[in-house]
């Protein structure tokens, strides 16, 4: 049985101390008298909702027939000024145009349809004694007559065969795509690739990068690839120039930089988005999706934000002709983490 | 020939040897180095054409508090030797300096000085060191070329966008910076801000996106400015945030409204 | 019942028309059971409440989706096959992009009323998501989750977290540097996936990000398999409706065993089917005078690009925001590998455990209350202050992940401090729900108070009578018994009784019940109970005003009623 612990129901009058003599709840009092509407009883107020509901289902019409003529009178040309015109007089047309078929059924409901409140019994979910005794039954019958009951190893079969049938389709969608392999630790950077400027893959001489500056970077044979918006997606550098005395002292990447200018992915650590913002004063990188912020005078170490790991570093170097090259592709996976990174 | 070699062991030769080398050097200096007055044109902003002196005096009056007596830089300013005529022009002329306060950067405020009295400030400025110019009227034209806006649309939005958001309605950088919308920006300024980097902007070098490119980026963000929005009313021009407020502080709130006239009783 | 006496006469066929529709009635009757239908559903009746319209907007918005959806799928092209532009919109003239976003400009721009209609379809699809957000808090709210009803609030989550997928596959469709750049995010989720992300990534891309495949893949999920899914379940979620009638709000007349209001034929029909006109209508006005989501202006997705102001469309913002909220510190390498928490917990763990809740909740609360009848009746969110209170927790919480969201527009439109302003709002991520829980609580439980006041001494005249003796008082005007009864018509509940050490056979309670029984404390300890006639009786008697504070009956009676243990 249930334990609820129900104060003001299930109690009868008699539970009480004072012997039934008042309630214990109030009784409901029942639908209070109906309040008739002024079309219930004026002719005139009824006459007055009927004609508007007329008016509103006249301006529908007129809203269709604007939105017609507006289709025809309004060609695209290609400016934004027509476009505009056309999209408002179109909305507005065919806005109005069903919007007020809508308000002339609810006001014909509401004024002229009777309001008189109507009651539905409602019936507890729960079947009778003898649904539920019959139901059972059936349930019983058909689980002897299926005989499964008598013959377990069919009914063992049914659910081992049930349950690997739909294996195939699981199967079926090995080929999706290929396994991850090495993919996403491996770019197009490489000994001796060019660093060129996105997107017209001119190479960049060092000497025209200065103090200050910020590049936005591609390798240069990167339309060379089949597939350049999935390399471009792991590639993408970006390339700034600073006092390099500004920069803390690494050991480990001495000779990484040309004379200040510092090449990091411009992959967020975080989950890829493009860390495009450089405030060439603070020397931040910030991310615009969700703020990760690194700071390139600690070779992008993170410094606030949701992002744990520091921008990977591209170590670069002159070639003959004066141009930036890498020295070889990133040391370690750029973009977001994953779990076979390491 | 010959007096000339039987002389070239005379005592003074030395002397005189050294003389004519720092004349020769002084005179093709003189020839060759900018001087401090010609050292470029002088600047001219709106057809004013600057003055140095009268330039320095305004300097000394208004900046050199912060940038020090001459120009060199304090604790309180940045040296602005070599920052070019172009610098002074966008800081000065779209009212960022003289700074009111010090802030995370300062911003636009009306503006201080007219035409002439940058103009003589850019030319005092350019006359220390040689650096970026204030670009010609014709440098900062934008045109209604169809190819010239669609790629600086793409070089917008590669280099500029992530600050300044793909329609320059501006953007929020670290601890209260921000790049300012570039809806009421002139053309020369912009053009000058790529130029010299103001602030946390970097610089955007000629060797980085040329000055046609300038122009072409220029000419996008005419063209976005001066277009109306097709759809109607933009809310902004910045994105899924304000269209979602909408969604709740416009749309719900309507089409509640229109369910509660549905359910209020006729009178 | 349902149906008037008299009603029936207007079927004697005296007319041509009345002749022929007589006909017509007589084919369908013979071959469907038409009449049969008629008499069960015609005059079925529906309680009338501008609330109960939330769930239509919702409905009605995902019709209009599957209209203008259809006409864009007339001129949409889900290829990311790259083709230069040569569209009529100059900006981007001779720009290579996607055949997807090539076909999206086109459908904007070359197509009379292809602009109208997409920005129908955006719209429709935030106000789709909104209303279901607004429908699902009335339902929380009011009790309506309540016995027979959960399996229809477990199916209304389902469509909620359906209608999320349906909205975030839609929204990478146009193939735009802002879609692009969501779906970049959502790679990076995946990625962070321990042991199967990047498999998952892998098939899901037929590659690396961005591939080839992701846009059509999408495509078949935004226009069959997720509409028709949702289309199923809407079916189920409106059988189980009709099945078990709709729930009302209490009042004179109204009880668990009637629902009162008007019949489908033809006054609900004229009012439910006028109002899918009219949110058709004003989405459609709203389309054609406010800009949405101008794809022109981002340009085709490139992975190296990004606009300030990145963000997604209102209703995944609570994980954008969370993921902005959440420090970079708990990612770990283990043993050679990469467990990024940092990106898992807000992005997947967190939104996880926040549909299970809600999943859970009416149980949840069935076995606190222990209460096994069937609930017809809504309950005034104020008479169940603790679910209130939770609740507006709720809200409060998924406000702040929301606001994170935005955090830097925010920073930018009020030249605050990004870094400043994510700090406060991760602080506030932790301190504001509890106290909306407390305030939202004594709130209810306050007006619960005045409800008390109210039945027992009535309104307030005004009006300050001097007494023979000197003393002075208000007159208060008694309510009528249909005024009082709102205010005295609910049920309280009481805590379970903290169960003894052992039970009498000796068996020590369970941790089960333990918890139960403090989590029914926590449910009911602080509760105003409505006032009973005796109680009324006694105050119109005396004029005293002990008996407010008063609770019903005595101290004996109620420990007697609550020592029964939970079986």
């Amino acid at each position: 049985m249930s334990d609820v612990q129900l104060p003001n129901s299930g109690q009868t009058a008699a539970d009480e101390p004072d012997g039934g003599r008042t309630p214990v709840r109030f009784r409901n009092p029942g639908l209070p008298a109906h309040r008739h509407r002024m079309a219930d009883f004026d002719p005139r107020a009824a006459k007055r909702a009927e004609r508007q509901v007329l008016v509103m289902l006249g301006l529908s019409a007129l809203g269709t027939i604007f939105f017609i003529v507006a289709y025809f009178a309004v060609p695209l040309d290609g400016t934004f000024a027509t476009l505009q015109v056309s999209n408002i007089t179109l909305g507005l047309g065919l806005g109005f145009g069903i919007f007020f078929i809508g308000t002339a059924a609810v006001h014909l409901a509401k004024t002229l349809m009777p309001d008189t409140e109507m009651f539905d019994e409602r019936h507890p979910q729960r079947g009778t004694k003898e649904e539920r005794d019959d139901a059972a039954a059936i349930m019983v019958q058909s689980g002897q007559e299926s005989g499964l009951g008598r013959r377990p190893f069919i009914l063992g079969g049914l659910v081992g065969a049930a349950a690997l049938a739909p294996l195939p389709a699981v199967v079926l969608l090995r080929d999706l795509g290929p396994l991850p392999g090495d993919a996403l630790a491996e770019t197009l950077w490489d000994e001796g690739v060019r660093l060129a400027l996105d997107p017209s893959a001119e190479p960049i001489l060092a000497s025209d990068v200065t103090l200050g500056s910020v590049f936005h970077v591609i390798p240069e044979n990167l339309y060379e690839s089949d597939h350049f918006l999935d390399e471009k997606a792991k590639a993408a550098v970006l390339i700034m120039r600073v006092d390099p005395d500004v920069v803390e002292y690494d050991e480990d990447r001495v000779g990484w930089d040309v004379d200040g200018i510092y090449a990091f992915s411009k992959i967020c650590t975080h989950v890829g988005c493009p860390v495009a913002l450089y405030e060439q004063q603070t020397h931040h990188l910030l991310c615009p999706c969700h703020q990760s912020t690194f700071d390139l005078t600690q070779h992008c170490k993170v410094i606030f934000g949701p992002a744990k790991r520091a921008l990977p570093q591209l170590p670069i170097s002159v070639d003959d002709e004066g141009y930036l090259v890498a020295q070889s592709d990133f040391l370690e996976p750029p973009g977001p983490s994953y779990w076979e990174r390491g | 020939m010959r007096t000339l070699a039987a002389r070239r062991r005379h005592p003074a030769a030395t002397a005189l040897l050294l003389l004519m080398a720092l004349l020769v050097t002084g005179a093709a200096y003189t020839a060759l180095a900018p001087s401090r007055a010609d050292a470029t044109i002088a600047p001219t902003v709106e057809g004013a054409v600057g003055d140095v002196d009268r330039g320095q005096e305004l300097f000394l009056a208004n900046c050199a508090t912060c940038h020090g007596l001459q120009a060199q830089g304090g604790s309180a300013g940045p040296s602005l030797i070599g920052v070019g005529a172009a610098s002074v022009d966008f800081q000065v002329a779209t009212g960022r300096m003289p700074l009111a306060q010090q802030a995370p950067q300062a911003p636009q405020k009306p503006v201080v000085f007219d035409d002439q009295d940058v103009a003589d400030l850019a030319a005092y400025v350019a006359s220390l060191a040689p650096g970026p110019a204030i670009p010609e009227p014709g440098e900062v034209e934008a045109t209604d070329d169809v190819e010239a806006i669609a790629a600086g649309g793409e070089l917008f939005r590669i280099n500029c966008a992530m600050c300044h958001n793909v329609v320059g309605s501006g953007g929020a950088l670290t601890q209260g910076k921000y790049a300012p919308p570039l809806d009421d920006v002139e053309n020369r300024h912009i053009y000058e801000a790529m130029q010299t980097g103001p602030q946390s902007m970097p610089v955007f070098n000629d060797d980085n996106i040329s000055p046609e490119e300038k122009q072409q980026i220029i000419s996008y963000l005419d063209h976005v400015n001066t277009t109306p929005s097709p759809g109607g009313w933009s809310l902004g021009s910045i994105g899924p945030v304000t269209e979602g407020l909408f969604v709740w502080v416009g749309a719900m709130v309507l089409l509640l409204g229109c369910a509660v006239w549905l359910g209020a009783k006729s009178s | 019942m349902s149906t008037p006496a008299g009603s029936t006469a207007a079927f004697t066929p005296t007319s041509r028309t009345a002749r022929l529709s007589a006909g017509a009635a007589d084919y369908l009757d013979e071959r469907i059971g038409a009449a049969r239908l008629v008499k069960g559903f015609a005059r079925k009746v529906f309680p009338d409440h501008w609330s109960f319209m939330l769930g239509e907007i919702a409905l009605y918005s995902f019709v209009i989706l599957l209209i203008s959806g259809t006409f864009l799928a007339l001129f949409y092209v889900p290829s990311m096959t790259l083709v230069e532009y040569e569209g009529s919109y100059a900006p981007m003239y001779g720009v290579t992009m996607s055949e997807a976003y090539a076909s999206s400009l086109n459908l904007s721009f070359d197509i009379r009323g292809g602009l109208l209609m997409r920005q129908v379809h955006h719209w429709s699809a935030l106000i789709f998501v909104a209303a279901i957000v607004v429908h699902m808090l009335r339902v929380f709210f009011t009790g309506a989750f309540r016995k027979p009803r959960e399996f229809n609030w477990v199916l209304g989550v389902v469509l909620a977290v359906l209608a999320l997928a349906e909205g975030f596959t839609g929204y990478s469709l146009p193939d735009d540097l802002l879609s692009g750049n969501g779906l970049r995010i959502i790679e990076g989720v995946i990625l962070a996936i321990p042991v199967v992300g990047t498999y998952i990534t892998f098939f899901l891309f037929g590659g690396e990000f961005p591939g080839e495949t992701i846009i059509p893949r999408l495509y078949i999920l935004h226009v069959f398999v997720l509409p028709g899914i949702i289309l199923a379940v809407i079916a189920l979620h409106l059988a189980l409706v009709v099945a078990h009638k709709h729930t009302q709000y209490p009042g004179p007349g109204r009880t668990n065993d009637n629902v009162v209001g008007f019949p489908l034929m033809p006054v609900y029909a004229a009012k439910a089917g006028g109002f899918f006109f009219i949110v058709f209508g004003v989405i459609i006005l709203i389309s054609g005078l406010v800009s949405i989501n101008a794809i022109w202006v981002y340009g085709p997705y490139d992975p190296s690009p990004v606009s300030a102001g990145t963000q997604p469309d209102w209703y995944i913002g609570f994980v954008d925001g969370l993921l902005r909220l959440m420090p970079g510190q708990p990612e770990f390498t283990l043993a050679g590998f990469t467990l990024s928490l940092n990106v898992f917990l807000p992005s997947l763990v967190v939104p996880g455990l926040m549909v299970m809740a809600l999943l859970a909740y009416p149980f949840l609360e069935q076995w606190v209350t222990g209460d096994n009848r069937e609930h017809h009746l809504l309950d005034r969110p104020r008479n169940a202050p603790v679910r209130t209170g939770i609740g507006v927790m709720a809200i409060t919480s998924y406000c702040v992940m929301w606001a994170a969201a935005g955090n830097d527009l925010m920073a930018l439109a009020f030249r605050m401090s990004i870094n400043d302003l994510t700090w406060f709002l991760r602080f506030m991520f932790f301190v504001l729900p509890p106290v909306a829980f407390v305030v939202t609580k004594r709130i209810c439980l306050s007006l619960q108070r005045k409800d008390r006041e109210l039945a027992l001494h009535g309104h307030e005249t005004g009006r300050v009578v001097r007494t023979a003796d000197g003393e002075y008082f208000e007159v208060h005007e008694p309510l009528s018994d249909t005024e009082r009864w709102l205010l005295v018509q609910h049920e309280t509940y009481r805590p379970m009784a903290i169960p003894p050490k052992a039970h009498e056979d000796g068996r020590k309670p369970s941790v089960v019940e333990r918890v139960r029984a403090n989590l029914s404390g926590f449910f009911f300890e602080d509760r105003v109970e409505p006032v009973t006639p005796r109680e009324l009786a006694a105050a119109q008697h005396h004029g005293e005003h002990e008996a407010i504070e008063q609770p019903t009956g005595d101290e004996a009676a109620r420990r007697e009623l609550t020592s029964g243990t939970p079986d």
